[in-house]
């Protein structure tokens, strides 16, 4: 069943005419995505060909939705209009429909832009924001299934392993190491590595552990803030499936910003050591070294039972 | 385990002073604060002994203060070096002046001189500008501090009664001393919010109004400078009741740059290290640490996963280098150049995990290096993700000599051992 996005969930792009937009909306349909149309104002009417279709493009998100039906919305909009782009999406999803996804792909979004985006989203409940500057969310599937994102789709591989992650290339690495011991991912989930953003950890787990088709999760942390803490301590209360646990960064200098807006060790907060001591507090199985993940998931797997 | 609450406290507080990049002078602040209506001395900025001199007859006040402008605090405690030989000229960063005579001898002691304090770490910085500024009859000292709050999603108010301490201890012996204010970005720094944060400070009278009008003018100042971090310490109640900034430390979130042309001009490349400024103008993430193992990673996560993995296999990183999502030959090409240009770099290690980023447009670029630069040292290449095939087979037909691995262990493994390092 998988978590928020189905293998079947329709897809808008808003930025459809943009470069980003195009290329990886081609590349999003020819992985199996049903994408439904896009947003750029002032281009709407026109049509767009993305691989083997033609889709509508739209001048907004409500005319695009009551257009479509679609259920989830991904964002390539340039830094300076996207916390818009968001608003927009999450006030038309709820006008019409109560609910929807948000999967915002953009890098460099100024933190007062998403502090009030997060809040705009925050104040309609049925609205789920995943990222800004995150790889996306997929969902692979039989032959094809939903990516939303940026993610190369075809190392993905339908299963029971969940994929949380705040780095985009950490996840595909992550997403390797499940299929090097022969497991596929039911989601994967990019949260993104700015300091504010919408979905965070515990909304993933909380999820996971809801969802029949996963089994165990990887949760991929960074240096910087304490989500990862907070994550690991609600874990350890609610979590029964298993966890394996890697964080990047334990050899990253104090007061530097380690390319990502939110990594960075600060008055000796935020290290990579205090985020895996927090992991072994919870109980979550520890990689040291991304390469191991998948060794220690399948040690997990048979721990549980499960192999 | 989680974080205890005041362990929080200083970490939020810290990762707004030293978030994303931009920060100013306090000459520079103490300006945007005048424009913005947030009480100040008066004060002139000064780039020699005789601008010093000059300044110092302009204020005509019995007292100044002559202040080290660096972008980095524990001024006053610190201590100022000859940057030749090293040796101790003065101590103390900030120093208050009685006459023409201390102004001169303390300018000169700072200027062009090297201060080091507990932020600065033991190389310090050059100093080259001092504010000299007018003193004040004090009867209190606050701490004051507005930073976005990563946890709530919102801007931060956080206001002590122990002003000019280091808020770090305070907020380590103390945490019940400070006071906070978390600001719904939809409603805005309401009245009430003012009013409780001053009188938890004690305020009252023409003081409490005095508070009451600065806290509402600093917020707009936050707001509409997208500032990631203002740090007072202190602010000060005088003995006629007026809450004036005797510090001003502002951050500017650098994702805002496109809304902020006066920014280039506020900027001090002279406090900034001159790789990770080119490295940034070229789009480049780029951090130089002690080791001797170049990395070149696309992927913030993966950059430092990758240094990680270097040191477990008993090697140092050189440096954090990501090359972004999609960079193409030009960028790459770059980010070569200043890995080299590290005397420290021994070997170089290239890990890519294609998303955005082909590896085919990484492998050419690799080439183009080798015929264009010439590399001497030892060289280790993992493509993974989109176009991994391409790309490994423009390597293999290639006579260029490296070694070419399928993960990352096996990547770190390799370049540790072929620079003699590790175990």
């Amino acid at each position: 069943m998988a978590i928020w996005i189905a293998e079947e969930s329709k897809l808008l792009i808003q930025g459809i005419t943009g470069s980003q937009g195009h290329f990886h909306g081609e590349k999003m349909v020819e992985y199996g995505t049903d994408v439904v149309g896009g947003v750029t104002p002032g281009k709407g009417g026109r049509t767009i060909e993305l691989a083997d279709r033609e889709v509508p493009v739209f001048n907004g998100m409500l005319e695009a939705i009551n257009a479509t039906d679609a259920d989830a919305s991904v964002i390539y909009v340039p830094p300076p209009f996207a916390a818009e782009a968001i608003m927009e999406a999450a006030d038309a999803f709820d006008r019409i429909k109560g609910e929807g996804v948000i999967v915002c792909i953009t890098e460099g979004i100024p933190i007062l832009d998403m502090v009030r985006a997060v809040s705009y989203v925050n104040d309609r409940p049925g609205i789920r924001l995943i990222g800004p500057n995150c790889p996306g969310i997929i969902t692979p599937g039989d032959g094809g299934g939903c990516k939303i994102g940026i993610m190369p789709g075809h190392i993905h591989a339908k299963g029971r392993i969940g994929v949380v992650s705040k780095s985009g290339t950490l996840t595909y690495e992550a997403v390797a190491q499940t299929m090097s011991i022969g497991e596929g991912q039911s989601t994967c989930i990019g949260i993104g590595g700015d300091p504010v953003n919408g979905t965070g950890f515990i909304d993933c787990l909380s999820a996971f552990e809801a969802d029949e088709q996963t089994v165990a999760v990887v949760m991929i942390g960074e240096i910087g803030g304490t989500a990862e803490e907070d994550a690991a301590a609600w874990a350890a209360a609610n979590m029964s499936k298993p966890i394996i646990g890697f964080v990047a960064g334990s050899t990253a200098p104090p007061g530097k910003r380690m390319g990502h807006a939110g990594a960075i060790i600060s008055g000796g907060k935020g290290t990579a050591a205090e985020k895996f001591a927090a992991f072994e507090a919870a109980g979550i199985h520890i990689a040291r070294d991304p390469s191991e993940i998948g060794a220690v998931l399948k040690v997990a797997l048979e721990q549980a039972g499960l192999l | 385990m989680a974080s205890t609450p005041h362990r929080r406290i200083v970490e939020r507080r810290v990762y707004g002073r030293r978030h994303v990049g931009m920060n100013i002078h306090e000459y520079q602040g103490k300006q945007l604060f005048r424009e913005a209506g947030v009480k100040v001395l008066d004060g002139v900025h000064c780039r020699s002994v005789e601008d010093a001199l000059a300044a110092y007859d302009l204020l005509d006040s019995k007292v100044v203060a002559v202040k080290s402008q660096i972008h980095a605090g524990g001024r006053g405690k610190g201590n100022l070096y000859c940057p030749t030989d090293g040796t101790l000229l003065m101590e103390g960063g900030v120093k208050i002046a009685f006459s023409r005579e201390d102004v001169e001898t303390y300018a000169r002691g700072i200027l062009g001189h090297i201060l080091v304090t507990k932020q600065t770490g033991p190389a310090g910085k050059l100093v080259s500008n001092v504010y000299v500024e007018t003193g004040c009859a004090i009867a209190h000292e606050y701490y004051l501090a507005l930073l976005v709050d990563r946890e709530a999603k919102s801007v931060l108010i956080m206001a002590s009664t122990e002003g000019g301490m280091d808020i770090e201890e305070v907020a380590e012996n103390t945490p019940e001393a400070i006071h906070k204010v978390w600001v719904d970005p939809s409603a805005g720094l309401l009245g009430f919010q003012k009013r409780n944060l001053g009188m938890s400070l004690g305020l009252s009278g023409a003081a409490l109004k005095d508070f009451f009008r600065m806290i509402g003018s600093l917020y707009e100042l936050f707001i509409a400078n997208d500032c990631s971090m203002v740090e007072i310490n202190p602010l000060v109640r005088t003995e006629d009741d007026e809450i004036v900034a005797l510090d001003a430390k502002i951050g500017f979130d650098e994702n805002a740059t496109f809304r902020h042309k006066n920014w280039a001009e506020l900027r001090d490349l002279a406090e900034e290290e001159p790789t990770e400024t080119r490295a940034h103008e070229a789009g480049l993430s780029y951090v130089k640490l002690d080791g001797d193992i170049g990395c070149l990673v696309n992927g913030a996560g993966l950059a430092m996963a990758t240094m990680d993995v270097i040191k477990l296999y008993g090697g140092e990183p050189a440096n954090f280098l990501d090359i972004g999502g999609g960079a193409d030959d030009a960028k790459v090409q770059e980010a070569f150049e200043i890995i080299l240009e590290d005397p420290n770099v021994k070997g170089i290690l290239v890990n890519i995990f294609g998303g955005i980023q082909r590896c085919d447009v990484v492998a050419k670029a690799v080439l183009a290096v080798s015929e264009n630069m010439g590399l001497e040292v030892p060289l280790v290449i993992r493509l993974s993700g989109t176009m991994y095939e391409e790309g490994r087979a423009i390597i293999d037909a290639s006579d260029l000599d490296c070694t070419s691995v399928e993960t990352l262990a096996e990547g770190a493994e390799a370049i540790v051992s072929l620079i003699g390092g590790g175990q």
